[in-house]
């Protein structure tokens, strides 16, 4: 198991291992995720970060087994030591109470129609057998954890009568009510105001770390991402290409890309002369090179050996990077290190 | 290439280019815009700066003439565009002075048309040159956004958002504006994407002296494109100065406030930290 380089010690909540998902398009079967593997401790938050294509939504909706019809899934995934792919009826329903989701566009996942007490209380009436006014008193008391008051009055609106901010955080209490252990955020915040977002993530950090909550953070933010999250994986091409502590993943990266997304990002206490723009444009899995570095295309560091064959996850320094590389280019890939990347021209 | 597009020289260069004073827009009891006035000079770069709901993207519209103002004035080039254009070659006139990207690439371009048809479009209708010369411009504008041949003759749904945003741009460059709004025209764009399409519209200004009006909320992009910004809260202008000082030393405390909300390096979000008192206090 791979992973163990940086995953924390004890018995991980969920693995994730060799995950591959190919959906049919236009008649063939393509690959969005290759070789997956992840692990995420009881009580831990850990972001995933990548572009558009790269497999990070596909990611949480393989865990959630919320895949489109006719996908093709290799790999293993468990969750406190079950297998979640054979589970089904009861089981299923149970594990997606443990483990639940929340997504970018509240609005696109609530029926208009139905009242916001409704659509909250419905996991706990029909999967737990709580009686509706139960129900109905847990999420009032659930929305004052959110900061939302007179949670009462709030049960009875309609989607439409709050904003994208207050609804996001009815989402987030909605998925609290079940009592997961394990949240997917699927960019809970990019859809929101900057200072909403603020302040939905600071909710979102406490009652995880109150409720002991573990966490997958999806988001394509690699600043947002390091400030909550324990631990951040990148994605690209439908692949894990490095896992860091977030601490480190702005100022000592273990893989060309990561560093080249942070360099790319324009500064908010400066203006660079001209952003570290990566060439070319992010490539979806089955766009990607197969038998070599899906990032060799756009990496200013390839050489030869990059085209030879996929690099593997390898553990460095406490983190993992796919770059065959990795190692010799250690302490370089950040500006301050190697400016203009001269160094390696 | 580039001195081909450059933007003709004329008696207007001396003054701002775009002037706004005293622009106000109701809609119905909502005061979406409320007394706002600022002066971009030729080859600057302003910013609007605020969130939803503050007024900024109905400044853009009603600087292009989408939407009417209730009260003030907008002079673009010397000429006064507060009224709708009266006749069709007033319109002509005015496409010429200002034009505009909008934030989704997704629906702002016709499904039907090529990239290249899309910008023939606006070649024979604001200069009407014959065939040859458009066939020239056409190549000159898709390689001033970098875009190869191959996606110059394909239909939007071909191409990535990042592509066709640079059609949207190429689009409004064809009119040789005096000004280009941006209303949240990298906002949609992957980082490695938003990183190659801002670098092209630096190099777009510097080659052609086109003045930019930025609309948006990223603090990181407007630092990074302007050279003074407005901060707007609630259809009110309340701050405003060079873009430097304004993200280093806000005054305001909703600068202040847009300032701190900014994920960085050690940024840990604070429940009620970035509120006023009330009922999102902590419990």
């Amino acid at each position: 198991m791979d992973q163990s380089a940086a995953a924390p010690p004890g018995a991980p909540l969920l693995l994730v291992e060799g995950l591959t998902v190919r959906l049919p398009v236009e008649g063939a079967q393509r690959a969005v995720l290759r070789d997956v593997g992840l692990s995420i401790s009881p009580g831990e938050a850990v972001g995933l970060v990548g572009e558009s294509g790269s497999g990070k939504s596909m990611t949480a909706r393989a865990i959630d087994r919320l895949l489109p019809r006719g996908a093709q899934v290799a790999g293993t995934i468990s969750y406190d030591g079950t297998d979640v792919m054979s589970l089904s009826g009861a089981a299923m329903r149970r594990y997606r109470n443990q483990v639940a989701m929340i997504f970018q566009d509240p609005r696109a996942h609530v029926n208009p129609v139905r009242r916001v007490g409704d659509f909250m209380t419905e996991a706990l009436r029909t999967n737990l057998g709580v009686q509706p006014a139960e129900a109905a008193t847990r999420a009032a008391d659930m929305l004052g954890q959110v900061g939302i008051a007179d949670g009462r009055r709030r049960l009875r609106q309609y989607p439409h009568e709050l904003s994208g901010g207050m609804l996001q955080r009815v989402m987030i209490a909605t998925a609290l009510l079940t009592e997961p252990k394990l949240l997917l955020a699927d960019e809970p915040t990019t859809a929101l105001d900057v200072t909403t977002q603020a302040e939905v993530m600071a909710i979102l950090d406490d009652l995880r770390r109150e409720f002991g909550l573990a966490m997958l953070f999806i988001t394509h933010d690699l600043e947002l991402a390091a400030a909550i999250c324990d631990r951040t994986a990148v994605m690209y091409a439908g692949q894990i290409v490095e896992v860091r502590q977030s601490a480190l993943l702005h100022d000592d990266p273990l893989h060309p890309y990561t560093a080249a997304l942070a360099a790319a990002r324009p500064d908010i206490a400066q203006t660079a002369p001209r952003l570290a723009a990566i060439p070319g444009r992010p490539l979806s899995a089955f766009e990607a090179p197969e038998e070599e570095c899906a990032f060799a295309p756009r990496c200013p560091h390839v050489r030869d050996i990059c085209r030879a064959e996929t690099p593997e996850l390898v553990g460095l320094n406490g983190g993992l990077s796919r770059c065959a590389r990795a190692i010799e280019l250690r302490g370089q890939l950040t500006p301050a290190h190697a400016p203009d990347g001269g160094s390696d021209g | 290439m580039a001195e081909a597009i450059a933007v003709q020289p004329d008696a207007a260069t001396a003054g701002p280019v775009l002037e706004v004073a005293g622009l106000r827009k109701e809609f119905g009891e909502l005061v979406a815009v409320d007394d706002v006035s600022f002066s971009v000079p030729q080859a600057t770069s302003l910013a609007i700066v605020g969130e939803s709901g503050s007024g900024k993207t109905t400044i853009a519209r009603m600087i292009v003439g989408l939407e009417r103002p209730t009260a003030g004035t907008i002079t673009a080039c010397g000429a006064d565009r507060s009224a709708p254009a009266r006749s069709a070659r007033d319109r002509r006139r005015r496409g010429s002075e200002v034009q505009i990207v909008f934030q989704d690439p997704y629906t702002s371009l016709d499904p039907r048309q090529t990239a290249e048809a899309t910008v023939d479009e606006v070649l024979r209708l604001h200069h009407g040159w014959p065939r040859d010369r458009r066939r020239a411009r056409i190549a000159e504008l898709t390689e001033l956004v970098g875009l190869d041949g191959r996606q110059a003759r394909a239909l939007p749904r071909a191409l990535s958002g990042g592509q066709r945003q640079r059609v949207a741009i190429a689009r409004a460059l064809a009119a040789e504006p005096r000004v280009l709004i941006l209303d949240e025209s990298v906002a949609a764009l992957d980082v490695s994407i938003q990183a190659q399409v801002l670098n092209l519209l630096a190099d777009i200004r510097d080659s052609t002296g086109v003045t930019y009006v930025l609309i948006s909320h990223d603090l990181a992009v407007v630092r990074q494109l302007t050279d003074d910004v407005i901060v707007l809260h609630r259809g009110v202008v309340v701050e405003r100065g060079a873009t430097a000082s304004v993200l280093d030393d806000p005054q305001h405390e909703y600068t202040k406030r847009l300032r701190a909300s900014v994920p960085r390096p050690g940024w840990r979000p604070r429940r009620g930290a970035l509120l006023g008192a009330g009922e999102e206090a902590s419990g």
